[in-house]
Protein backbone atom coordinates (compact mmCIF):
# COMPACT_ATOMS: atom_id res chain seq x y z
CA UNK A 1 0.00 0.00 0.00
CA UNK A 2 2.94 2.31 0.75
CA UNK A 3 3.73 2.05 -2.95
CA UNK A 4 0.55 4.02 -3.69
CA UNK A 5 0.66 6.33 -0.70
CA UNK A 6 4.34 7.06 -1.33
CA UNK A 7 6.35 10.04 -0.26
CA UNK A 8 5.57 13.10 -2.35
CA UNK A 9 8.99 14.63 -1.79
CA UNK A 10 10.85 11.39 -2.43
CA UNK A 11 8.85 10.81 -5.62
CA UNK A 12 10.18 14.04 -7.06
CA UNK A 13 13.80 12.89 -7.12
CA UNK A 14 13.11 10.95 -10.32
CA UNK A 15 12.49 13.29 -13.29
CA UNK A 16 8.78 13.08 -14.04
CA UNK A 17 8.41 12.71 -17.79
CA UNK A 18 9.95 10.93 -20.73
CA UNK A 19 8.99 8.25 -23.19
CA UNK A 20 9.20 5.54 -20.53
CA UNK A 21 6.18 7.06 -18.78
CA UNK A 22 4.13 6.99 -21.97
CA UNK A 23 5.42 3.50 -22.86
CA UNK A 24 4.43 2.11 -19.46
CA UNK A 25 0.99 3.70 -19.55
CA UNK A 26 0.35 2.52 -23.09
CA UNK A 27 1.70 -1.01 -22.55
CA UNK A 28 -0.26 -1.48 -19.32
CA UNK A 29 -3.41 -0.05 -20.90
CA UNK A 30 -3.21 -2.14 -24.07
CA UNK A 31 -2.41 -5.30 -22.16
CA UNK A 32 -5.26 -4.72 -19.70
CA UNK A 33 -7.62 -4.18 -22.64
CA UNK A 34 -6.51 -7.53 -24.14
CA UNK A 35 -6.71 -9.22 -20.75
CA UNK A 36 -10.36 -8.22 -20.44
CA UNK A 37 -11.08 -10.00 -23.71
CA UNK A 38 -9.03 -13.06 -22.80
CA UNK A 39 -10.82 -13.20 -19.45
CA UNK A 40 -14.21 -12.86 -21.16
CA UNK A 41 -13.26 -15.63 -23.61
CA UNK A 42 -12.13 -17.87 -20.81
CA UNK A 43 -15.26 -17.33 -18.72
CA UNK A 44 -17.55 -17.69 -21.75
CA UNK A 45 -15.95 -20.97 -22.77
CA UNK A 46 -16.26 -22.16 -19.19
CA UNK A 47 -19.96 -21.39 -19.26
CA UNK A 48 -20.23 -23.11 -22.64
CA UNK A 49 -18.60 -26.27 -21.31
CA UNK A 50 -20.96 -26.33 -18.33
CA UNK A 51 -23.97 -25.68 -20.53
CA UNK A 52 -23.08 -28.37 -23.02
CA UNK A 53 -22.39 -30.77 -20.21
CA UNK A 54 -25.65 -29.96 -18.42
CA UNK A 55 -27.82 -30.04 -21.52
CA UNK A 56 -26.48 -33.26 -22.93
CA UNK A 57 -25.55 -35.14 -19.78
CA UNK A 58 -28.01 -37.59 -18.19
CA UNK A 59 -30.16 -37.71 -21.24
CA UNK A 60 -30.19 -40.03 -24.22
CA UNK A 61 -32.23 -40.51 -27.33
CA UNK A 62 -33.56 -43.70 -28.78
CA UNK A 63 -34.27 -43.63 -32.49
CA UNK A 64 -36.65 -46.28 -33.79
CA UNK A 65 -36.67 -46.85 -37.53
CA UNK A 66 -39.21 -49.35 -38.75
CA UNK A 67 -41.90 -49.73 -41.42
CA UNK A 68 -44.83 -47.52 -40.48
CA UNK A 69 -47.09 -50.46 -39.56
CA UNK A 70 -44.51 -51.74 -37.05
CA UNK A 71 -43.37 -48.42 -35.70
CA UNK A 72 -45.92 -48.12 -32.91
CA UNK A 73 -45.44 -51.73 -31.77
CA UNK A 74 -41.67 -51.35 -31.69
CA UNK A 75 -42.03 -48.09 -29.78
CA UNK A 76 -44.17 -49.75 -27.12
CA UNK A 77 -41.70 -52.62 -26.93
CA UNK A 78 -38.77 -50.23 -26.61
CA UNK A 79 -40.50 -48.26 -23.85
CA UNK A 80 -41.03 -51.50 -21.92
CA UNK A 81 -37.38 -52.38 -22.27
CA UNK A 82 -36.38 -48.91 -21.12
CA UNK A 83 -38.74 -48.89 -18.16
CA UNK A 84 -37.26 -52.14 -16.93
CA UNK A 85 -33.66 -50.98 -17.33
CA UNK A 86 -31.90 -49.93 -14.10
CA UNK A 87 -30.54 -46.38 -14.22
CA UNK A 88 -33.29 -44.97 -16.41
CA UNK A 89 -35.54 -42.51 -14.60
CA UNK A 90 -38.06 -42.05 -17.37
CA UNK A 91 -38.57 -42.62 -21.06
CA UNK A 92 -41.20 -41.15 -23.31
CA UNK A 93 -41.90 -41.12 -27.01
CA UNK A 94 -41.93 -37.66 -28.55
CA UNK A 95 -45.25 -36.62 -29.99
CA UNK A 96 -45.65 -35.80 -33.69
CA UNK A 97 -45.90 -32.16 -32.66
CA UNK A 98 -42.56 -32.28 -30.84
CA UNK A 99 -40.86 -34.05 -33.73
CA UNK A 100 -42.25 -31.46 -36.12
CA UNK A 101 -40.81 -28.75 -33.85
CA UNK A 102 -37.39 -30.35 -34.02
CA UNK A 103 -37.45 -30.46 -37.81
CA UNK A 104 -39.01 -27.03 -38.28
CA UNK A 105 -35.69 -25.11 -38.41
CA UNK A 106 -34.72 -27.17 -41.48
CA UNK A 107 -38.02 -27.90 -43.25
CA UNK A 108 -40.36 -25.19 -42.06
CA UNK A 109 -43.39 -25.35 -39.71
CA UNK A 110 -45.85 -27.04 -42.07
CA UNK A 111 -44.02 -30.33 -42.46
CA UNK A 112 -46.50 -33.29 -42.63
CA UNK A 113 -44.56 -35.52 -40.26
CA UNK A 114 -47.20 -38.24 -40.31
CA UNK A 115 -46.80 -38.85 -44.04
CA UNK A 116 -43.02 -39.06 -43.99
CA UNK A 117 -40.93 -42.10 -43.01
CA UNK A 118 -39.46 -40.33 -40.03
CA UNK A 119 -38.10 -42.44 -37.18
CA UNK A 120 -39.81 -42.27 -33.80
CA UNK A 121 -37.70 -40.53 -31.16
CA UNK A 122 -37.78 -41.57 -27.51
CA UNK A 123 -36.37 -39.24 -24.88
CA UNK A 124 -34.57 -41.05 -22.06
CA UNK A 125 -33.72 -39.37 -18.75
CA UNK A 126 -31.17 -41.11 -16.59
CA UNK A 127 -30.91 -41.40 -12.83
CA UNK A 128 -27.81 -40.02 -11.02
CA UNK A 129 -26.11 -43.39 -11.34
CA UNK A 130 -26.86 -43.71 -15.08
CA UNK A 131 -27.46 -46.90 -17.02
CA UNK A 132 -25.30 -49.50 -18.68
CA UNK A 133 -25.32 -48.30 -22.29
CA UNK A 134 -23.58 -51.39 -23.68
CA UNK A 135 -26.02 -53.75 -21.95
CA UNK A 136 -29.03 -51.71 -23.09
CA UNK A 137 -27.79 -51.77 -26.70
CA UNK A 138 -27.54 -55.55 -26.57
CA UNK A 139 -31.10 -55.88 -25.20
CA UNK A 140 -32.47 -53.46 -27.77
CA UNK A 141 -30.69 -55.26 -30.58
CA UNK A 142 -32.35 -58.48 -29.46
CA UNK A 143 -35.83 -57.14 -28.73
CA UNK A 144 -36.26 -53.98 -30.86
CA UNK A 145 -34.06 -54.43 -33.93
CA UNK A 146 -34.94 -51.05 -35.41
CA UNK A 147 -33.82 -49.06 -32.31
CA UNK A 148 -30.59 -47.12 -32.19
CA UNK A 149 -29.44 -45.71 -28.84
CA UNK A 150 -27.67 -42.37 -28.84
CA UNK A 151 -26.29 -41.62 -25.36
CA UNK A 152 -24.87 -38.22 -26.56
CA UNK A 153 -21.39 -39.18 -25.43
CA UNK A 154 -19.95 -38.82 -28.89
CA UNK A 155 -21.36 -35.26 -29.06
CA UNK A 156 -20.79 -34.16 -25.55
CA UNK A 157 -17.20 -35.23 -25.01
CA UNK A 158 -15.59 -33.46 -27.98
CA UNK A 159 -17.69 -30.35 -27.33
CA UNK A 160 -16.70 -30.28 -23.67
CA UNK A 161 -13.10 -30.96 -24.66
CA UNK A 162 -13.17 -28.08 -27.16
CA UNK A 163 -14.72 -25.74 -24.62
CA UNK A 164 -12.10 -26.78 -22.06
CA UNK A 165 -9.31 -26.11 -24.54
CA UNK A 166 -10.80 -22.73 -25.35
CA UNK A 167 -10.89 -21.88 -21.66
CA UNK A 168 -7.29 -23.04 -21.27
CA UNK A 169 -6.35 -20.91 -24.26
CA UNK A 170 -7.91 -17.92 -22.54
CA UNK A 171 -5.88 -18.46 -19.36
CA UNK A 172 -2.68 -19.07 -21.36
CA UNK A 173 -3.38 -15.80 -23.19
CA UNK A 174 -3.76 -14.01 -19.86
CA UNK A 175 -0.46 -15.49 -18.64
CA UNK A 176 1.28 -14.44 -21.87
CA UNK A 177 -0.20 -10.95 -21.62
CA UNK A 178 1.06 -10.75 -18.02
CA UNK A 179 4.55 -11.89 -19.05
CA UNK A 180 4.59 -9.41 -21.96
CA UNK A 181 3.49 -6.61 -19.63
CA UNK A 182 6.30 -7.52 -17.23
CA UNK A 183 8.83 -7.61 -20.10
CA UNK A 184 7.74 -4.24 -21.49
CA UNK A 185 7.72 -2.57 -18.09
CA UNK A 186 11.15 -4.06 -17.36
CA UNK A 187 12.42 -2.58 -20.63
CA UNK A 188 10.90 0.79 -19.78
CA UNK A 189 12.34 0.64 -16.25
CA UNK A 190 15.79 -0.28 -17.57
CA UNK A 191 15.63 2.61 -20.03
CA UNK A 192 14.54 4.98 -17.26
CA UNK A 193 17.31 3.79 -14.94
CA UNK A 194 19.92 4.14 -17.70
CA UNK A 195 18.64 7.59 -18.62
CA UNK A 196 18.81 8.62 -14.97
CA UNK A 197 22.34 7.40 -14.21
CA UNK A 198 23.25 10.97 -13.26
CA UNK A 199 20.32 11.18 -10.84
CA UNK A 200 21.38 7.88 -9.27
CA UNK A 201 24.96 9.14 -8.99
CA UNK A 202 23.82 12.33 -7.21
CA UNK A 203 21.53 10.41 -4.87
CA UNK A 204 24.32 8.05 -3.91
CA UNK A 205 26.69 10.97 -3.39
CA UNK A 206 24.37 12.50 -0.80
CA UNK A 207 23.84 9.25 1.08
CA UNK A 208 20.73 7.68 -0.47
CA UNK A 209 20.53 3.95 0.07
CA UNK A 210 19.93 1.79 -2.99
CA UNK A 211 16.61 0.68 -1.51
CA UNK A 212 15.45 4.31 -1.46
CA UNK A 213 16.54 4.87 -5.07
CA UNK A 214 14.91 1.64 -6.21
CA UNK A 215 11.67 2.51 -4.40
CA UNK A 216 11.50 5.90 -6.10
CA UNK A 217 11.57 4.19 -9.52
CA UNK A 218 9.41 1.21 -8.51
CA UNK A 219 6.69 3.44 -7.05
CA UNK A 220 6.54 5.52 -10.19
CA UNK A 221 6.29 2.53 -12.54
CA UNK A 222 3.80 0.74 -10.30
CA UNK A 223 1.48 3.74 -10.23
CA UNK A 224 1.81 4.24 -13.99
CA UNK A 225 1.07 0.57 -14.69
CA UNK A 226 -1.92 0.66 -12.33
CA UNK A 227 -3.36 3.76 -13.99
CA UNK A 228 -2.69 2.45 -17.51
CA UNK A 229 -4.30 -0.88 -16.64
CA UNK A 230 -7.29 0.87 -15.05
CA UNK A 231 -7.89 2.84 -18.25
CA UNK A 232 -7.40 -0.26 -20.43
CA UNK A 233 -9.71 -2.32 -18.23
CA UNK A 234 -12.40 0.36 -18.30
CA UNK A 235 -12.24 0.56 -22.10
CA UNK A 236 -12.11 -3.24 -22.49
CA UNK A 237 -15.06 -3.80 -20.15
CA UNK A 238 -16.96 -1.05 -21.98
CA UNK A 239 -16.29 -2.73 -25.32
CA UNK A 240 -17.48 -6.08 -23.94
CA UNK A 241 -20.61 -4.43 -22.53
CA UNK A 242 -21.39 -2.95 -25.94
CA UNK A 243 -21.03 -6.26 -27.78
CA UNK A 244 -24.36 -7.43 -29.28
CA UNK A 245 -26.11 -9.98 -27.10
CA UNK A 246 -26.48 -13.58 -28.33
CA UNK A 247 -29.90 -14.06 -29.95
CA UNK A 248 -32.20 -17.01 -29.38
CA UNK A 249 -31.39 -18.30 -32.84
CA UNK A 250 -27.77 -18.54 -31.79
CA UNK A 251 -28.65 -19.96 -28.39
CA UNK A 252 -26.02 -22.63 -28.76
CA UNK A 253 -23.46 -19.87 -28.16
CA UNK A 254 -23.63 -17.96 -24.88
CA UNK A 255 -21.95 -14.88 -26.25
CA UNK A 256 -18.57 -13.36 -25.32
CA UNK A 257 -19.01 -11.41 -22.14
CA UNK A 258 -19.35 -11.37 -18.40
CA UNK A 259 -22.35 -12.57 -16.46
CA UNK A 260 -23.39 -11.50 -12.97
CA UNK A 261 -20.48 -11.44 -10.52
CA UNK A 262 -18.15 -12.10 -13.46
CA UNK A 263 -18.24 -8.35 -14.10
CA UNK A 264 -16.19 -7.84 -10.93
CA UNK A 265 -13.29 -9.96 -12.21
CA UNK A 266 -11.86 -7.23 -14.52
CA UNK A 267 -11.58 -5.03 -11.40
CA UNK A 268 -8.69 -7.30 -10.37
CA UNK A 269 -6.69 -6.48 -13.52
CA UNK A 270 -5.28 -3.05 -12.47
CA UNK A 271 -4.00 -4.25 -9.06
CA UNK A 272 -2.48 -7.33 -10.70
CA UNK A 273 -0.85 -5.13 -13.37
CA UNK A 274 0.45 -2.89 -10.57
CA UNK A 275 1.89 -5.91 -8.79
CA UNK A 276 3.51 -7.17 -12.02
CA UNK A 277 5.06 -3.72 -12.54
CA UNK A 278 6.17 -3.60 -8.90
CA UNK A 279 7.94 -6.96 -9.19
CA UNK A 280 9.41 -6.30 -12.65
CA UNK A 281 10.67 -2.79 -11.85
CA UNK A 282 12.00 -3.89 -8.47
CA UNK A 283 14.05 -6.67 -10.08
CA UNK A 284 15.27 -4.33 -12.85
CA UNK A 285 16.21 -1.59 -10.37
CA UNK A 286 18.10 -3.95 -8.06
CA UNK A 287 19.97 -5.45 -11.03
CA UNK A 288 20.84 -2.04 -12.50
CA UNK A 289 21.89 -0.52 -9.17
CA UNK A 290 24.13 -3.53 -8.48
CA UNK A 291 25.75 -2.99 -11.89
CA UNK A 292 26.35 0.75 -11.39
CA UNK A 293 29.62 1.53 -9.64
CA UNK B 1 37.33 9.29 11.22
CA UNK B 2 38.97 8.88 7.78
CA UNK B 3 42.21 6.93 7.73
CA UNK B 4 44.27 5.94 4.71
CA UNK B 5 47.00 3.41 5.36
CA UNK B 6 49.69 2.92 2.71
CA UNK B 7 47.17 2.97 -0.12
CA UNK B 8 47.76 2.78 -3.84
CA UNK B 9 45.31 3.26 -6.68
CA UNK B 10 45.82 2.05 -10.22
CA UNK B 11 43.70 2.93 -13.22
CA UNK B 12 44.00 1.76 -16.82
CA UNK B 13 47.13 -0.24 -16.12
CA UNK B 14 49.03 2.68 -14.57
CA UNK B 15 49.50 3.55 -10.92
CA UNK B 16 47.95 6.94 -10.12
CA UNK B 17 48.57 7.07 -6.39
CA UNK B 18 51.08 5.14 -4.32
CA UNK B 19 52.22 4.69 -0.71
CA UNK B 20 49.79 7.23 0.70
CA UNK B 21 48.99 7.31 4.37
CA UNK B 22 46.91 9.99 6.06
CA UNK B 23 44.74 10.30 9.12
CA UNK B 24 42.21 13.14 9.13
CA UNK B 25 41.90 14.36 12.68
CA UNK B 26 38.58 15.87 13.85
CA UNK B 27 38.48 19.63 13.35
CA UNK B 28 41.53 19.75 11.08
CA UNK B 29 41.74 21.87 7.92
CA UNK B 30 43.63 20.45 4.94
CA UNK B 31 44.42 21.74 1.51
CA UNK B 32 45.32 19.24 -1.18
CA UNK B 33 47.31 20.59 -4.10
CA UNK B 34 49.04 19.25 -7.13
CA UNK B 35 49.08 19.74 -10.88
CA UNK B 36 46.07 18.87 -13.01
CA UNK B 37 45.79 15.10 -13.43
CA UNK B 38 47.93 14.40 -10.38
CA UNK B 39 45.07 12.51 -8.72
CA UNK B 40 43.47 15.05 -6.37
CA UNK B 41 39.92 14.07 -7.32
CA UNK B 42 40.84 10.37 -7.12
CA UNK B 43 42.29 10.97 -3.68
CA UNK B 44 39.07 12.62 -2.49
CA UNK B 45 36.99 9.79 -3.96
CA UNK B 46 39.12 7.33 -2.01
CA UNK B 47 38.44 9.41 1.10
CA UNK B 48 34.68 9.03 0.84
CA UNK B 49 34.61 5.47 -0.44
CA UNK B 50 33.55 6.16 -4.02
CA UNK B 51 36.71 4.32 -5.06
CA UNK B 52 38.38 1.35 -3.40
CA UNK B 53 42.20 1.38 -3.25
CA UNK B 54 44.04 -1.28 -5.21
CA UNK B 55 46.42 -1.70 -2.27
CA UNK B 56 46.37 -0.64 1.36
CA UNK B 57 43.29 0.15 3.42
CA UNK B 58 40.89 3.05 3.77
CA UNK B 59 38.88 3.19 6.95
CA UNK B 60 35.76 5.33 7.19
CA UNK B 61 34.64 5.84 10.76
CA UNK B 62 36.39 2.67 11.83
CA UNK B 63 35.24 0.43 8.98
CA UNK B 64 37.38 -0.84 6.11
CA UNK B 65 35.73 0.25 2.85
CA UNK B 66 36.27 -3.24 1.46
CA UNK B 67 34.00 -4.64 4.16
CA UNK B 68 31.30 -2.05 3.64
CA UNK B 69 28.17 -2.86 1.66
CA UNK B 70 26.18 -0.23 -0.25
CA UNK B 71 24.07 0.67 2.77
CA UNK B 72 27.21 1.17 4.87
CA UNK B 73 28.56 3.48 2.17
CA UNK B 74 25.30 5.43 2.15
CA UNK B 75 25.47 5.83 5.94
CA UNK B 76 29.12 6.96 5.75
CA UNK B 77 28.24 9.54 3.11
CA UNK B 78 25.70 11.11 5.42
CA UNK B 79 28.65 11.86 7.70
CA UNK B 80 30.84 13.20 4.87
CA UNK B 81 29.71 16.23 2.91
CA UNK B 82 31.10 16.32 -0.62
CA UNK B 83 31.30 19.39 -2.86
CA UNK B 84 32.07 18.41 -6.44
CA UNK B 85 33.69 20.78 -8.89
CA UNK B 86 30.68 20.34 -11.23
CA UNK B 87 28.28 20.47 -8.25
CA UNK B 88 26.00 17.66 -9.53
CA UNK B 89 22.44 18.83 -8.97
CA UNK B 90 19.12 17.37 -10.04
CA UNK B 91 18.21 19.93 -12.68
CA UNK B 92 14.45 19.31 -12.46
CA UNK B 93 14.28 20.25 -8.77
CA UNK B 94 14.39 23.83 -7.42
CA UNK B 95 17.35 24.86 -5.33
CA UNK B 96 15.61 24.36 -1.96
CA UNK B 97 14.79 20.72 -2.83
CA UNK B 98 18.29 20.07 -4.14
CA UNK B 99 19.86 21.45 -0.98
CA UNK B 100 17.52 19.52 1.30
CA UNK B 101 17.92 16.29 -0.68
CA UNK B 102 20.25 14.67 1.90
CA UNK B 103 17.54 15.23 4.54
CA UNK B 104 14.87 13.87 2.20
CA UNK B 105 16.74 10.64 1.43
CA UNK B 106 17.55 10.10 5.10
CA UNK B 107 13.87 10.39 6.01
CA UNK B 108 14.04 13.55 8.14
CA UNK B 109 10.67 15.22 8.66
CA UNK B 110 9.72 18.24 6.60
CA UNK B 111 9.57 20.63 9.59
CA UNK B 112 13.20 19.90 10.41
CA UNK B 113 14.04 20.23 6.73
CA UNK B 114 12.39 23.65 6.46
CA UNK B 115 14.06 25.00 9.59
CA UNK B 116 17.53 23.83 8.58
CA UNK B 117 17.05 24.87 5.01
CA UNK B 118 16.03 28.47 5.65
CA UNK B 119 18.98 29.07 7.94
CA UNK B 120 21.37 27.36 5.59
CA UNK B 121 20.27 29.17 2.44
CA UNK B 122 20.51 32.46 4.32
CA UNK B 123 23.99 31.49 5.57
CA UNK B 124 25.28 30.85 2.03
CA UNK B 125 23.51 33.97 0.73
CA UNK B 126 20.93 32.15 -1.39
CA UNK B 127 17.83 32.91 0.65
CA UNK B 128 16.18 34.68 -2.28
CA UNK B 129 17.10 31.97 -4.82
CA UNK B 130 15.32 29.03 -3.17
CA UNK B 131 12.88 28.53 -6.04
CA UNK B 132 15.43 28.79 -8.85
CA UNK B 133 16.31 25.71 -10.87
CA UNK B 134 20.03 24.76 -10.95
CA UNK B 135 20.50 25.76 -14.62
CA UNK B 136 19.32 29.27 -13.67
CA UNK B 137 22.10 29.71 -11.08
CA UNK B 138 25.47 31.37 -11.67
CA UNK B 139 28.73 29.49 -11.08
CA UNK B 140 29.18 31.05 -7.64
CA UNK B 141 25.59 30.35 -6.64
CA UNK B 142 25.96 26.74 -7.71
CA UNK B 143 29.12 26.34 -5.64
CA UNK B 144 27.47 27.88 -2.57
CA UNK B 145 24.40 25.70 -3.10
CA UNK B 146 26.62 22.62 -3.36
CA UNK B 147 28.30 23.61 -0.11
CA UNK B 148 24.92 24.10 1.57
CA UNK B 149 23.83 20.65 0.41
CA UNK B 150 27.10 19.15 1.64
CA UNK B 151 26.64 20.49 5.15
CA UNK B 152 22.86 20.28 5.67
CA UNK B 153 23.24 16.91 7.43
CA UNK B 154 25.83 18.49 9.73
CA UNK B 155 28.54 16.07 8.59
CA UNK B 156 31.78 15.53 10.48
CA UNK B 157 33.92 15.95 7.36
CA UNK B 158 33.56 18.20 4.32
CA UNK B 159 35.50 17.26 1.18
CA UNK B 160 35.52 19.95 -1.51
CA UNK B 161 36.93 19.39 -4.97
CA UNK B 162 38.02 22.69 -6.55
CA UNK B 163 35.13 24.57 -4.91
CA UNK B 164 36.40 27.87 -6.28
CA UNK B 165 37.30 26.57 -9.72
CA UNK B 166 34.56 28.41 -11.60
CA UNK B 167 34.15 31.58 -9.59
CA UNK B 168 35.82 34.96 -9.36
CA UNK B 169 38.17 36.06 -6.57
CA UNK B 170 35.46 37.74 -4.54
CA UNK B 171 33.24 34.66 -4.63
CA UNK B 172 36.15 32.33 -3.85
CA UNK B 173 36.83 34.41 -0.73
CA UNK B 174 33.15 34.16 0.25
CA UNK B 175 33.25 30.35 -0.18
CA UNK B 176 36.50 30.11 1.76
CA UNK B 177 34.93 32.13 4.55
CA UNK B 178 32.04 29.66 4.72
CA UNK B 179 34.45 26.71 4.91
CA UNK B 180 36.48 28.42 7.62
CA UNK B 181 33.25 29.00 9.59
CA UNK B 182 32.43 25.31 9.26
CA UNK B 183 35.90 24.41 10.52
CA UNK B 184 35.36 26.66 13.52
CA UNK B 185 32.21 24.65 14.22
CA UNK B 186 34.45 21.59 14.54
CA UNK B 187 34.12 20.13 11.05
CA UNK B 188 37.09 18.55 9.34
CA UNK B 189 37.72 20.22 6.01
CA UNK B 190 39.68 18.95 3.01
CA UNK B 191 39.85 21.21 -0.04
CA UNK B 192 41.46 20.06 -3.27
CA UNK B 193 42.64 23.08 -5.22
CA UNK B 194 45.40 24.34 -7.43
CA UNK B 195 44.65 27.95 -6.39
CA UNK B 196 47.67 28.97 -4.28
CA UNK B 197 46.15 32.38 -3.54
CA UNK B 198 43.20 30.65 -1.88
CA UNK B 199 45.57 28.67 0.33
CA UNK B 200 47.56 31.78 1.28
CA UNK B 201 44.35 33.60 2.05
CA UNK B 202 43.09 30.75 4.22
CA UNK B 203 46.29 30.74 6.26
CA UNK B 204 45.35 34.21 7.49
CA UNK B 205 42.17 32.86 9.09
CA UNK B 206 42.78 29.27 10.12
CA UNK B 207 45.52 26.79 10.90
CA UNK B 208 45.85 24.63 7.81
CA UNK B 209 47.87 21.69 6.67
CA UNK B 210 48.84 21.74 3.00
CA UNK B 211 49.37 18.43 1.24
CA UNK B 212 50.70 18.04 -2.25
CA UNK B 213 50.37 15.09 -4.60
CA UNK B 214 53.55 14.77 -6.57
CA UNK B 215 54.85 11.76 -8.46
CA UNK B 216 51.94 9.64 -7.17
CA UNK B 217 52.89 10.33 -3.56
CA UNK B 218 51.39 12.59 -0.92
CA UNK B 219 53.82 15.09 0.57
CA UNK B 220 53.53 17.74 3.20
CA UNK B 221 53.98 21.14 1.57
CA UNK B 222 54.25 24.51 3.19
CA UNK B 223 57.66 26.11 2.95
CA UNK B 224 56.88 27.68 -0.41
CA UNK B 225 53.45 28.94 0.63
Amino acid sequence: MSVFVGDAQADRVVPPTGFTARLTLFAAGAMAFLTVFALALSLASGRLAVRWGDELAQSSTLRISAPSEQLQAQTILALRVLESTPGIASARALSAEEQRGLLAPWFGPDLPVETLPIPQLVEILETEEGYDAAGLRLRLAAEVPGAVLDDHARWREPLERAAGRLRLLGWVSIALIGATTAAMITLAANAALAANAQVISVLRLIGAQDGYIARAFVRRFTVRAFLGAAIGTFLGAGAIYLLPEAQDEAGFLTGLGFVGAGWFLPVLIPPIAGFVAYAATGAAARRTLRGLS
Amino acid sequence: MIELDNIAYSYGGGELLSEISLKLAPGSFHFLTGPSGSGKTTFLKLCYGALVPTAGTVQLFGKDVRDMDRDDHAMARRRIGVVHQDCQFLDHLPLRENVSLPLTVSGRDSLEQNTNLKELLHWVGLGNRASALPPELSGGERQRAALARAVIMSPEVVLADEPTGNVDWEMSQRLLQLLVELNRMGKTIVIATHDMNLIRSAKNHVQTRVLRISNRKLQLAGADL
